[in-house]
């Protein structure tokens, strides 16, 4: 058990990175890479809500949608409001417990609704049948990766600033092709973890 | 005349791919192959064009505070249409698209829209805005595909078009390669934007 829950997390955070080889949560890894101390705040804030909604798609998939037949046509919508609603959840909890937190990562809590990683996290646990822990697993996971690709992400373009770019390369397009290098350097993690 | 200027602004200028990088993650993922390029744009461009038509049309009754989780609903149904009708008729195609179908529901381009254009005007404005992105969306992640295509693989919607000689170069179809082909593509549009701009300016 102990092995296989390694095993996702590993995958998710250097085989099957979310953002580099999975294409999930790309807009806020080209909005708010350009700073180090941006970038992390953000990956912590979404590392927390990947993992707290995982729990919530685990128990609204098995005990609410699957037993009544409602997964067809109620996964989506159900799926996306739940998130919507622990977004702002957690907004609430974080500003009344810590405030210093809250300043931390606080402002990108709401972006958070619509980064595609956490609605793909949530339909990624019942297509895999994982079960309570193993979800748990994929959401820290998923949001590790995230975070790892966007700190990575950010400290190259702190270092850009100050190189010449081409002209017509400036803004997301040289960021688009260093992704692709991380992503090729990513490639090489392939086989570190066993298939199935 | 203002209809047609709508329907033109996504297709150019207000591209959602290539000139406002908005929407991204289902054209990097799912055009590994033209037609699941053509595929993907047009299920976005069906649930953007009925949310866009639903949103106008409820502009006025909406309210104002809690409009975002109305469009976040409205944009899940038809989603959901999207999803089910895939499902039932084009099984072999839902399989490659995988969560990218179900993923529309966050698609950027779509809540940016609603919030931006269809519930600020009348419903054949929200409707030349909508398809002129729709196919904005279309047309800019058909290209992608079909160069990953021609390039990892030598062929085009299936058809081999490149000759014996040719090696293909897997990387294209693998994830690196559509972070690599959707940069030089921005920087070209780039380019060719600069030089009609200046050309402009000449007059």
């Amino acid at each position: 058990m102990a092995k296989e829950l390694f095993f996702i997390i590993i995958g998710a955070v250097f085989v099957n990175n979310f953002v580099l080889s999975r294409f999930l949560g790309q807009c806020p890894f080209l909005g708010v890479s350009s700073k180090t101390e941006t970038a992390v705040g953000m990956g912590m804030a979404t590392t927390f809500v990947l993992t707290m909604t995982a729990v919530a798609a685990y128990f609204l998939q098995n005990y609410v949608l699957a037993p009544y037949g409602l997964e067809p046509f109620l996964q989506i919508v159900s799926f996306i409001l739940v998130i919507a609603s622990l977004v702002q959840l957690v907004e609430m909890v974080v500003l009344k417990i810590s405030p210093a937190l809250y300043n931390a990562f606080g402002i990108f809590l709401p972006l958070i609704t619509t980064n595609c990683i956490v609605m793909g996290a949530a339909l990624l646990i019942p297509m895999y049948k994982y079960n309570l822990i193993k979800s748990i697993a994929l959401g820290l996971g998923a949001g590790l990766g995230f975070t790892l690709a966007l700190v990575l992400m950010s400290g190259i373009r702190e270092e850009m600033e100050f190189h010449d770019v081409p002209e017509a390369l400036k803004g997301p397009a040289i960021v688009f092709i260093t992704a692709g290098l991380l992503s090729m350097i990513f490639l090489g993690f392939t086989g570190l973890v066993p298939l199935g | 005349m203002q209809l047609f200027k709508d329907f033109i602004n996504g297709l150019w200028n207000e591209n959602p791919i290539f000139r406002m990088v908005i929407g991204i993650c289902s054209a990097l993922a799912v055009t590994t192959a033209a037609s699941n390029g053509i595929a993907m744009g047009l299920a976005l461009t069906f649930v953007l064009t009925c949310s866009s038509i639903l949103v106008s049309l409820l502009r006025s009754v909406i309210p104002a505070k809690v409009r975002i989780p109305c469009y976040i609903i409205v944009v899940a149904t038809f989603t959901t249409v999207v999803d089910l009708f895939m499902k039932a008729y084009f099984p072999a195609l839902y399989e490659v698209l995988g969560i990218f179908i179900p993923l529309i529901v966050v698609n950027c381009i779509v809540l940016a829209r609603a919030e931006a254009f269809a519930s600020k005007v009348g419903l054949a404005r929200a409707i030349a805005d909508a398809l002129g992105m729709g196919l904005g969306y279309t047309w800019a992640i058909t290209l992608i595909s079909m160069i990953r295509e021609l390039m990892g693989a030598g062929t085009l919607f299936g058809y081999r078009v490149m000759g014996e000689g040719f090696t293909p170069w897997v990387s294209a179809i693998l994830p690196p390669g559509a972070f690599i082909v959707m940069g030089i593509l921005v920087g070209l549009i780039n380019v060719i934007n600069r030089k009609t701009a200046k050309r402009t300016q000449c007059h």
